[in-house]
């Protein structure tokens, strides 16, 4: 083999043999060959049927992971990061974003505050190797070194109303202990100071394990979750579903809802992003960009006519002028309704509003709703 | 699932059943199973003509459209609506969940397909 076929192979997870034997369609994702589904569990729709019904299981090893670590590991992270690191406590996580200067994003990623002077960043597949070189440029003037993990960890996400009641038999952890986005160390599975995260990406309750991601530990522990999982159901989900499920919680996915040429206001995450503590990357360019005024903003649409908006789908007024862009479109399996998230001008971003998305060459009708689509029930 | 012998096969996994001047034209097994679930069909108006090789439509699963090739060119003078309401059928049953009923211009055209064997052939070394 020639080393240019090397280098163009696809990267894989330590679960990826038994993907494949389980049958899953594969597909490139980001440069990973990732299960999009398992035809022995249903499909895409059952998957997604599943995890908000019951519990499904996901391989996100794909996912990187950056460790800051030093004891200026917090002003690191509060240099690279919009939201407000100082206010996590130990075995807290948030919802937070790197910037570039102008606003907009290189990544958004999970902070987990591990000790004061250990903060794990999980990140996107995708942008890997672009976000680890970023943030080392970007914290050379602190006291901390930020070490790519990634490769360190067998990531499995458990989702669902029943992945508590899944993973509880496999671990030491009062997991009703750990609150959303809390994350504790235990027992799991025998293996000794895992990390368990009652975070995830598809708008259910759920937890993420970080295992060793030596071959015979991530397929050990991947067969005993479905084990435990064996009477709720469990089912192997792959990233077809993960996308539907993130769709219809309005999580963002990066290259769609946010990208280097969309910034932070646009994207509706001003909630995450702290102006008030001290400076950051990107601080300075979203003040500029308030002032100047938001000239689109990411609102959910519903399509009311027979039609389904899909990625980069174009989006008119009643006067057929182009005013957006569709950034996910998909039929929603649980909510039964064909959805997206696009861009358009504030103007049109009013709930009960209507616009057409082209598809196809026809315009098809469609409101702007609440956000997000899907709102998991309170737990009684 | 067995490819029916007495279909043809279009190397973009529509199947079409010749009887008389009569087309039938589906999508193959292969074909509903590579889109998964399979949400939405849309179709040409009774009375379209459509060109052999040429779109005819669309089908679209929860993650994909592909466009639907004409097996052979005709008028058409039926379409299966009952897929509009249950489109997974093709999915449970792709050799009979029919989409479009074509007058056919010339019922020779279809023989230039591929015959059952030669599409399983076809899809295996496609893999």
């Amino acid at each position: 083999m020639s080393s240019t076929a090397e280098s163009q192979t696809l990267r894989k997870t330590a679960l990826n043999a038994l993907h494949r034997k389980l049958g899953a369609k594969m597909v490139d994702f980001g440069g990973w060959d990732m299960p999009v589904e398992y035809p022995s569990s249903g499909g895409l729709v059952k998957e997604h049927m599943t995890v908000r019904t019951g519990v499904g299981m996901f391989d996100v090893s794909h996912m990187g992971d950056i460790l800051i670590r030093g004891p200026q590991a917090l002003d690191a992270v509060q240099w690279i990061s919009m939201n407000d690191a100082s206010k996590l406590q130990e075995g807290q996580a948030h919802y937070s974003a790197l910037l570039y200067p102008e606003g907009t994003f290189v990544d958004d990623v999970i902070v987990h505050k591990m000790s004061p002077n250990d903060y794990l960043l999980v990140i996107n597949a995708g942008t890997r190797e672009k976000d680890h070189s970023w943030v080392r440029k970007n914290v050379i003037r602190f006291h901390c070194h930020a070490d790519d993990v990634g490769d360190y960890y067998t990531q499995i996400a458990i989702q669902g109303p029943k992945a508590e009641a899944t993973l509880q038999k496999l671990t030491n952890v009062d997991l009703s202990q750990i609150k959303n986005y809390w994350f504790k160390h235990g027992t799991v599975c025998n293996l000794p100071n895992t990390m368990i995260a009652r975070t995830g990406y598809t708008a259910e309750d759920g937890f993420e394990i970080y295992v060793p991601s030596d071959v015979p530990t991530s397929e050990r522990v991947w067969n005993e979750v479905t084990e435990a999982g064996k009477e709720f159901g469990i089912a192997p989900c792959g990233l077809g579903a993960r996308n539907t499920l993130r769709l219809e919680g309005k999580m963002a996915l990066y290259g769609h809802e946010i990208s280097d040429t969309i910034n932070v206001w646009e994207a509706d995450l001003g909630r995450y992003c702290k102006m008030e503590k001290s400076g950051f990357v990107g601080k300075e360019g979203l003040e500029k960009a308030k002032a100047a005024g938001v000239p689109r903003i990411l609102v959910g649409l519903e399509a009311i006519d027979r039609g389904i908006p899909r990625d980069g789908y174009k989006v008119f007024n009643q006067h057929d002028h182009e005013i957006g862009y569709v950034t996910s479109g998909s039929p929603a399996p649980f909510l039964k309704k064909n959805i997206a998230l696009a861009y358009v001008p504030p103007a049109h971003s009013e709930l009960g509003h209507e616009v057409f998305v082209e598809i196809r060459g026809q315009k098809v009708k469609c409101k702007v709703v609440p956000t997000p689509f899907y709102k998991r029930p309170k737990k009684t | 699932m067995a490819y029916p012998k007495d279909y043809r096969y279009t190397r973009e996994h529509e199947w079409i059943q010749v009887k008389g001047n009569i087309g039938l034209v589906g999508i193959t097994d292969h074909a509903q199973e590579a889109l998964g679930d399979i949400v939405f069909v849309e179709l040409p108006k009774v009375g379209a003509q459509i060109a052999a090789g040429k779109s005819f439509g669309t089908v679209e699963s929860v993650k994909a459209v592909s466009e639907l090739y004409a097996p052979a060119s005709g008028k058409v003078t039926e379409i299966n609506e009952s897929l509009n309401q249950s489109p997974e059928n093709i999915n449970k049953e792709a050799n009979t969940a029919w989409m479009i009923k074509l007058e056919l211009s010339d019922p020779k055209q279809a023989d230039a397909l591929m015959s059952a064997d030669d599409y399983e052939k076809f899809i295996a070394e496609e893999k």
